[in-house]
């Protein structure tokens, strides 16, 4: 199966690689996936906590090249948004965009679900609820 | 010079070798004939090829030409081998034993079988690959009919002690089948000496064409027979109906003797690549290489890299490098290599594996090519990985609590 020019650009140079101090109040860090399924995801949201925007955000992923460029791409996706707004991103706009095969579109959810998982871990951190989603397309 | 993209999927099939190109091409418009046909030179002409092609067959195994049954490839032989014993010896027992990391032609004959009334044991294989000869021994019962254990495997490339095996399927009564597509025309095979019953293997894993093998079958200590799985014109004594393959099994035949007479020096170079490829990427941390290392197959290594997935990895230089990974992520199921679970590694490191396959056009340039390239992304992708960060911070990735999905 040939990937599409857009996954190989993602994992050949891969946007925002790194970590962010998962201890901070400001950052929400999301681990999803395991490693005998073949991916894990930690995505990772620095926010502004005046204003709610997503000033920096970073990824490391276990997995194949559609998993890494779904994490790449969403963390592109994630930087300048409100966290209201980053809350919207759905995983099938990364498979659109990425051109992702029916066989890979498991690796777009994880992506949708490590965004969540930031959001909701940087919502603890702060006193707030954690937000309750329906489950994502698969 | 090096010469890209370089192909080390061996295991998966070999290309042709030119000289079998050149053997089998006046068998097609030319000499067309049907090698069933009594009555006019085409016929014989077709006829004689195919005896001599099973000359060629026969003799890099220790076999008699009588005893060659061409089919359509090691599918077709391990079908008609487990199968044919079953119906052929039902009045004997209906117990069969054979091994978890079979190839699925093989497992998956057993499964059916076991619909139809089969006994089938799978005996579990030890962390190294190999079966234990205790086990099998102990599996043995008066209703055992067939042993049906591979002679190497094609994912680890570890060799069975296919002579032990078959002593104690000959001690309880019982025939020895032994699937040996990855062995015929790497290693030396003596269908005498290893007192192998019947076996199945094929062409285009050894520089011949695709579409032709075969089934061997002993005709003396004992004299064996399979119930065919096709019924039609009774060719191959009977036991494979079915117009033959002509230039198929020309090429064949010459794949045999080049194997046979090329096979120790192929041999001798081939398993240097190899370990200089091994021993190489064994320097990276935690790498593993997975079988025994000491009965194994020479122009295979299968090595996991742990913390980085195998599909993944493969992505960062299969436009240059071809080969195959026990991850499973294309799968539906996203279940890793059986074959590498059933050594008991964890499913972590199955995904994380590559399987290396040489060949007799590998160079030493492509070896130095891959080790390069396969260090790099390694290197590459353990920067990306959380599993590489948290290793690398002393935390035990095993006592997370994973959401599986």
């Amino acid at each position: 199966m040939a990937y599409s020019d857009k996954v190989i650009d993602h994992y050949s140079n891969p946007k925002n690689v790194g970590t962010l101090d998962k201890g901070s109040k400001s950052v929400g860090t999301g681990l999803v996936g395991a490693p005998e399924c073949g991916d894990v995801m930690r995505l990772q949201i620095q926010v502004d906590e005046a204003t709610g925007v997503i000033t920096d955000a970073k990824f490391k992923t276990f997995g194949c090249g559609s998993a890494i460029a779904s994490s790449s791409l969403a963390t592109e996706w994630l930087k300048g948004k409100t966290i209201d707004e980053a809350v919207k991103i759905d995983n099938m706009d990364l498979v659109e965009e990425l051109n992702l095969p029916p066989v890979k579109i498991h690796c777009s959810v994880l992506a949708e679900d490590a965004i969540k998982a930031a959001i909701n871990d940087f919502r603890v951190k702060n006193g707030l609820a954690e937000l309750v989603f329906e489950q994502s397309h698969v | 010079m090096l010469k890209l993209p370089i192909y080390l999927d061996h295991n998966a099939t070999t290309p042709m070798d030119p000289r079998v190109l050149e053997a089998m091409i006046p068998y097609f418009v030319e000499n067309f004939g049907n090698a069933a046909s009594r009555n006019h030179s085409f016929g014989w002409q077709a006829e004689e090829a195919v005896d001599y092609a099973r000359e060629q067959v026969a003799q890099l195994i220790g076999a008699d030409a009588k005893e060659i049954i061409f089919t359509s490839g090691a599918t077709e032989g391990d079908n008609l081998g487990i199968k044919g014993v079953y119906e052929m010896y039902a009045s004997k027992g209906n117990h069969i034993i054979t091994c978890t990391t079979e190839h699925k032609a093989v497992l998956d004959t057993c499964k059916h079988l076991e619909k139809l009334g089969a006994e089938v044991t799978y005996l579990d294989v030890q962390p190294d690959g190999l079966i234990d000869l205790k086990q099998l021994e102990a599996a043995m019962k008066p209703t055992t009919i067939l042993v049906a254990i591979m002679y190497a495997n094609n994912e680890i490339g570890v060799i069975q002690p296919v002579k032990e095996i078959a002593t104690i399927a000959k001690k309880h009564g019982a025939l020895f089948f032994t699937d040996a597509v990855q062995a015929v025309g790497k290693i030396p095979v003596d269908v005498i000496a290893d007192g192998i019953d019947i076996m199945a293997f094929t062409a285009h894993k050894m520089y011949g064409p695709k579409g032709v093998g075969a089934l061997y079958v002993r005709r003396k200590n004992p004299r064996v027979k399979v119930t065919a799985q096709l019924d039609g014109g009774g060719h191959e004594r009977g036991m494979r109906s079915g117009t033959l393959n002509v230039p198929g099994i020309v090429g064949f035949g010459k794949a045999c003797e080049l194997a046979r007479l090329e096979m120790a020096a192929d041999t001798e170079r081939i398993s240097k690549l190899r370990d200089k490829l091994e021993n190489a990427l064994k320097q990276i941390d935690e790498s593993y290489v997975n079988g025994n290392t000491a009965h194994r197959l020479p122009h295979v290594s299968n090595i996991s890299f742990k913390y980085v997935e195998g599909e993944g990895l493969m992505m960062g230089f299969n436009k240059d490098i071809a080969l195959s990974s026990g991850s499973a992520c294309t799968s539906a199921s996203l279940e890793p290599s059986y074959v590498l679970k059933a050594l008991g590694l964890g499913d972590d490191l199955a995904h994380s594996s590559l399987r290396f396959g040489l060949g007799r056009y590998t160079t030493e340039e492509q070896i130095d090519y891959t080790i390069k390239a396969v260090t790099d992304t390694v290197l590459k992708l353990r920067e990306m990985s959380p599993l590489w960060e948290m290793f690398k911070e002393g935390i035990d990735i095993d006592s997370i609590q994973w959401a599986h999905h």
